[in-house]
């Protein structure tokens, strides 16, 4: 047994549980509030980089909800950490002059004005010095790793794909070099004092656990944190301390994502986080793995139930199209990796025909080119059309060859070469998504005034409301064209009728339509049994009971063992065997043979002689008929036999001898003089009308 | 079928727990008749090899490795799967199908496989990844593992319950400039196929090797003479390449370096794509470098080899048996200022072969006769393990016994011998087509219910249980499921009452005294003779050892005789047998 071996999943947060405040309804605009931002002027050439790039920044909690599966041997815990979006304040702001500094008001909006914090997976709950293995689905969600490895006592082991691994880097070191260029050497504390914050207004008076955010790690923890993975592949089976098995499984939303079996000998548990149905680069899902599954544990479906991500591509191009041909600029918002590689796909094959091929698509981020390198050497972990062209050989990914013909052209930052480059009217892919920190936020300001312009959000986890709101007022047209391809409402009923497992266990949010649109019940898990489900910070006993472990019987043992058909097509066999149990591996082997009788040498005190009671007889089963009994009895020599009834069976006399056999449907009871010879007679008789167990 | 004691056409069918599975299916470099191909009626006599066979393996893209499997699965049918790794599936048609050429094109033979026949094949293909289990069927699973050597070279493992062998392939167990170490983890096969090239040489190390190969080039352009270096387009080339360039290079050398066509661009290709095959180093600096592609390396125009002055040439294929190799060889080979360096094994029967075992004047097609007076040397740069590493992977899978192929019959019977002696494990070297038959002694894996098993367990941790304790439990077998269970359980899921079996025995012994005065003197005796028991004296005077219950009676008829009743069930028949014998010697007298 292992108590305490504890197993944590990882998942996004902010892609796990649905936001509640996705929903939010346009608010009217206010009138903007000068505010003295820095243009740069990027035609110049110029870039000053000694002014901030960053304005207003809003605290951004890694909101951390928490799942902890109890399973009987192992402990499992899924955490998920993502990057969460920054709250709204409602216009009606009291002044506090105690945090005054920290708090802006812009558009009526009130901001944080602090370096970007963020929100741990919950750690209260557990001790994460015990955990021991972490799993991790797929790049979004390990944002949070290295708080884990670095700072909490952990001394597990993580898995990962490779590629997880590699674009988890990229992820990272993107965020940590955007972190680092925000020129903030404070953080915002003084509003987190409880006294204050419950006063603020709403969004900000509800965020959790605000004094435990925390600000980003640095390039040496990830690195640190990066080298305690382990690499594993999919359907690879790792076995974990003997007692149970895991296996990541493709789940076909991202480069290397998975999802993850859990299962013993006897019981399976499936943990299905960020999964898509749809044809896009990655490897299909595997289903048919995830059939037989006691319980499913289902997380990571789509923030956007209700947009179509096919709809969504191409009502990305025709605003692209649109802006580009009125001469005005695209900004896109995006992560170095992942929808980006679809998206460049799509203008592939779209620019051309649209009339669009001498304008420029920059790409910029600091891990620009490692993105698109890196996406095109993961061959195995690609769709069959993707793979196929690795072997004839071509890259896999259009994008290259977009690079090659210079119509996308990729640069670290904006600093450098971008300057001597930029051309406009052009197209612009570049971070951070949520428009706090990274290069978006200068493209931002200078295109924001003009309505000639285009921001279109594609990313699903921030709010383009609540990202826009700092900027506000903006003449620059926005349009929402959120491609997600995790599962949704319908690809969920279609794939649990497929996979039929005994039990769902999703998040709580799942189980009811979403609160802005309660009337939508398609928009929740419909599934029999109903879904269990879980909020933060629970603990929840998984529906199963373990009945069976396995053991392995060794040959020699086997051998010994004479099974006899009981019914018909079943067979039994008594078995006496040692126990050998090393590493939660069970193993009979064939007891010691009876140590030969060293008679006579040497007296030996009494109790050396007392037989070793751990010899374990058989039961005995079935019941003796009295007339074939005592024929038998004649058989083999005993006469003066007398039989008499009682009222629950029989007494066998053997006058002669001074014995009683008392015999009832499951009992029989021998009573005679201290003769050991007489007494095993009639008990080998007696055994031969029962049957061993 | 092929390999056996010998190298060259890698073909072995394992018959495992009633799995039939062909590893490889390679071709003979040394011979141009039937025996090129292995010989699949082996196999089965009569019947369909898709019926007999569970699946095929190839380990790698060499020829000598997979160089018959269009004949075997177009021409002699076979329609099951073939698994392969993703960079073998995208290199190995483009070699077959170069082999198909120098075959058929340029020496014109016919009745061979054709183009369409190579794609059809490669149809059946399925790729695994590293360490993926793939399911072939219910009982059925294989794994690969990294074996180094070429570009997705894999070693792999065959499971069947409890049975599994594990195929190596060719592997190479030091990393090189290009591509890691094989590694496989301790999963104790019952067999382990492995191959033997180089059984008996313990190589010197890499780095001496590598200054030695760059000394003999460079003194050779150096004093204007053309080195000839034959290769497999993939593999070998690809580090010899890197380490020409980074030398040519550092030495700011001017002299052109050539690759033969065709191949050379696409595998390198293949190298950038695949790059995570290769080793730690050109993974992590690819993005800054690809050292795929080179500076100094030029394509090879057939014109060329007639150019004055010194160059390096890499032509292919590698054993200067055919094509572009043999060509330059032959104009090449009348010049003693010219160097050929062999950087790999030569199978029998090639002008590779020959002329490293010293052969200066060589019968060439026509009668004609050609005279080497160039150079020749021998590099040791194949990726195979050595003695020294062939004895690594046995220690790390750790098997139950090994099987030698792909290598010389002396050199085996060396290594053979060396594994035997320090393993202890038996290790076979069979010849082609002979068979070896391996019994096996499988455990049987059941279910046993965990109320018994925690039971168990609980009292196997007391400390004074340091005696072997022995679990008694009753196998139900149904169908296919087995399952161990308390008898207990086993009676109660049988619908089945248990039958109880009970003794009582009466001891008579002389004694005066009251029945309760008895009692006391049959406990306190037990109480000292049977320690480590549980003897006890219940309130109504009886005593208990175990569950063994004795009473004392007052004799019926004999006052001065008193009975003692000693009852026990047929589970603790052994002790209650051993009292009643116990107790019939009679009571110790007390003091006083």
């Amino acid at each position: 047994m292992v108590p305490g071996k504890t197993t944590l999943p990882m998942m996004p947060l902010g892609r796990g549980a649905r936001r509640k405040n996705s929903q939010l309804p346009r608010r009217s605009r206010r009138q903007p509030a000068e505010t003295g931002r820095r243009f740069l002027d990027l035609r110049s050439g110029e870039v000053d980089i000694k002014h901030p790039k960053v304005r207003h920044e809003t605290v951004l909690p890694v909101r951390a909800p928490n799942l902890t599966m109890q399973y009987p041997q192992v402990q499992i815990n899924h955490h998920y950490a993502r990057l969460w979006t920054g709250h709204d304040f409602y216009p009606q702001f009291p002044s506090f002059a105690t945090c005054s500094k920290e708090l802006k008001e812009c558009s009526g909006h009130v901001f944080v004005d602090s370096v970007p914090e963020f929100c741990l997976p919950e750690t209260e709950l557990i001790d994460l010095s015990t955990v021991d293995v972490i799993l991790i689905s797929n790049y979004h969600c390990m944002m949070a790793l290295p708080y884990i490895t670095e700072h909490t006592g952990f001394t597990g082991t993580v898995y990962a794909t490779e590629p997880t691994v590699q674009i988890g880097r990229l992820l990272m070191e993107e965020l940590v070099n955007f972190i680092e260029r925000v020129p903030k050497a404070q953080s915002a504390s003084l509003w987190k004092n409880k006294d204050i914050q419950r006063l603020l207004p709403s969004p900000l008076k509800d965020a959790v656990e605000v004094s435990t955010w925390r600000r980003c790690y640095t390039m040496q923890e990830v690195n640190s944190a990066l080298s305690k993975i382990q690499l594993v592949g999919y359907s690879q089976k790792i076995e974990l301390f003997g007692a149970v098995q895991v296996t990541p499984l493709s789940s076909g939303y991202a480069l290397g994502s998975s999802n993850w079996i859990i299962q013993s000998h006897y019981e399976k548990v499936s943990y299905v986080s960020g999964s898509s149905l749809l044809t896009t680069h990655p490897q299909p899902m595997d289903q048919t793995s995830l059939k037989n599954s006691d319980v499913l544990v289902l997380t990571g479906l789509t923030q956007i139930p209700t947009a179509n991500p096919d709809g969504m591509v191409g009502e990305f191009c025709s605003n692209l199209a649109l802006t580009v041909r009125n001469g005005g600029n695209v900004l896109v918002p995006c992560y170095p990796s992942g929808v980006i590689y679809d998206l460049l796909e799509c203008l592939y094959q779209y620019i051309d025909s649209a009339g669009l091929s001498s304008i420029p698509f920059y790409f910029i981020s600091p891990v620009a080119n490692s993105s698109l390198e890196f996406s095109q050497i993961f061959a195995e972990w690609l769709c069959h059309n993707k793979q196929s062209k690795v072997y004839l050989p071509e890259p896999p990914f259009p994008h290259a060859e977009l690079i090659q013909t210079n119509k996308l052209k990729h640069y670290p930052s904006i600093h450098g070469d971008f300057s001597n480059d930029f051309r406009q009217p052009c197209v612009v892919f570049t971070g951070h998504p949520s428009l706090r920190f990274g290069d978006v936020v200068h493209f931002m300001e200078l295109w924001g005034k003009s309505s000639l312009n285009t921001v279109i959000f594609t990313e699903p986890d921030f709010s383009y409301l609540e990202a826009l709101a700092p900027y506000q007022p903006l003449a620059m047209k926005c349009i929402y064209c959120p491609i997600d391809t995790r599962l949704n409402f319908i690809q969920v009923s279609k794939l649990l009728k497929e996979v039929q497992p005994l039990h769902v266990v999703c998040p709580e949010q799942y189980t009811q339509p979403p609160p802005a649109q309660s009337h939508r019940m398609d928009l929740m898990i419909d599934c029999q049994p109903p879904p269990m489900s879980y909020r933060r910070a629970e603990v929840l006993a998984l529906p199963f009971k373990r009945r069976y472990e396995k053991i392995e019987i060794m040959p020699e043992l086997a051998d010994s063992l004479v099974p006899m058909e009981i019914k018909p097509g079943i067979s039994l066999a008594t078995v006496s065997a040692v126990l050998h149990t090393k590493d939660n591996k069970h193993v009979l082997q064939p007891p010691p043979r009876p140590a030969q009788p060293t008679s006579g040498k040497k007296r030996k005190r009494v109790s050396d002689d007392v037989p070793d009671c751990q010899v374990l007889k058989p039961l005995l089963s079935g019941s003796i008929p009295v007339e074939q009994f005592v024929q038998t009895l004649e058989k083999h020599g005993f006469s003066d036999i007398k039989v008499e009834d009682t009222a629950k069976g029989h007494i066998v006399l053997l006058q002669e001898a001074e014995t009683l056999i008392q015999i009832e449907e499951d009992s029989t009871h021998i009573i005679c003089d201290n003769d050991e010879m007489l007494r095993v007679r009639l008990r080998d008789l007696v055994l031969k009308f029962l049957q061993k167990f | 079928m092929g390999a056996g004691q010998d190298v060259g056409r890698s073909c072995i069918l394992v018959s495992i727990a009633g799995k039939n599975v062909m590893l490889d299916c390679g071709m003979h470099m040394g011979f141009n008749d039937d025996r090129r191909f292995p010989d699949f009626s082996y196999i089965t006599q009569n019947g369909r090899l898709t019926d007999f066979l569970d699946c095929v393996i190839i380990s790698h893209f060499h020829l000598d490795h997979c160089g018959a499997l269009p004949y075997f699965s177009e021409m002699v049918g076979y329609d099951g799967p073939i698994y392969m790794t993703h960079p073998t599936q995208a290199i190995c048609p483009i070699l077959l199908e170069d082999y198909r050429k120098i075959a058929v094109d340029k020496k014109g033979e016919a009745n061979f496989f054709t183009s369409q026949m190579i794609k059809d094949c490669m149809k059946k293909v399925v790729a695994v990844h590293l360490h993926q289990t793939v399911q072939v069927d219910d009982e059925l699973e294989i794994k690969a593992y990294y074996a180094g050597h070429v570009l997705g070279a894999a070693m792999f493992q065959i499971k069947v319950g409890s049975e599994s062998v594990v195929y190596t392939g060719d592997y190479n167990m030091t990393p090189d400039r290009h591509l890691g170490a094989a590694w496989v983890d301790k999963c104790r096969p019952s067999l382990l196929i492995s191959e033997s090239t180089y059984a008996t040489t313990i190589r010197d190390s890499k780095r001496c090797r590598e200054r030695d190969f760059l000394k003999k080039v460079h003194e050779t352009v150096e004093r204007g003479g053309k080195v000839l270096i034959p290769v497999f387009a993939l593999g070998r080339a690809q580090e010899l390449c890197i380490l020409l360039e980074t030398f040519w290079e550092r030495m700011n050398l001017k002299v052109p370096i050539y690759f033969s066509t065709g191949l050379t661009e696409k595998a390198n290709h293949y190298y950038k794509l695949f790059i995570t095959w290769t080793n730690q180093k050109i993974r992590k600096t690819f993005v800054q470098r690809n050292m795929f592609e080179f500076k100094h390396i030029k394509a090879f125009d057939r014109a060329f080899a007639d150019n004055p002055g010194p160059m390096v040439v890499f032509a292919t294929p590698g054993m200067l048996h055919a094509g572009q190799s043999l060509q330059i060889f032959r104009k090449w080979a009348g010049n003693e200022k010219n160097m050929v360096i062999m950087p790999g094994y030569c199978v029998q029967g090639t002008v590779g072969h020959k002329i490293l075992s010293g052969q200066r004047k060589l019968e060439m097609e026509g009668r004609q006769v050609l005279e080497v007076k160039m150079q020749v040397e021998y590099m040791s740069f194949s990726a195979h393990a050595d003695a020294k590493g062939i004895m690594q992977l046995v220690g790390q899978a750790e098997p139950d016994s090994v099987l030698l192929v792909h290598g010389e019959a002396k050199k085996m019977e060396f290594l053979r011998q060396k594994i035997e002696q320090e393993f202890r494990v038996s290790c076979y070297m069979p010849a082609n087509g002979e068979t070896v038959t391996l019994p096996t002694s499988p455990s049987i894996p059941v279910g046993i219910s965990l109320g018994l098993l925690k039971r168990e367990m609980a009292q196997g941790l007391l400390p004074e249980a340091k005696k072997l304790r022995l679990l008694h439990g009753t196998l139900i077998m149904k169908d296919s499921s087995f399952r161990l269970v308390s008898s207990e359980q086993a009676l109660k899921e049988l619908g089945l009452a248990e039958h109880q079996l009970r003794f009582t025995c009466r001891v008579h012994l002389q004694d005066t005294r009251k029945e309760q005065e008895m009692a006391l003197r049959v406990y306190s005796h037990l109480k000292s003779t049977l320690q480590g028991h549980c003897v006890q004296h219940l309130p109504d005077g009886s005593v208990t050892v175990e569950s063994i219950l004795i009473q004392a009676a007052a004799h019926s008829e004999d006052p001065g005789t008193k009975v003692l009743l000693v009852s026990w069930t047929y589970q603790d028949e052994e002790l209650g047998s051993f009292l009643t014998a116990l107790l019939k010697k009679g009571l110790p007298q007390t003091p006083s």
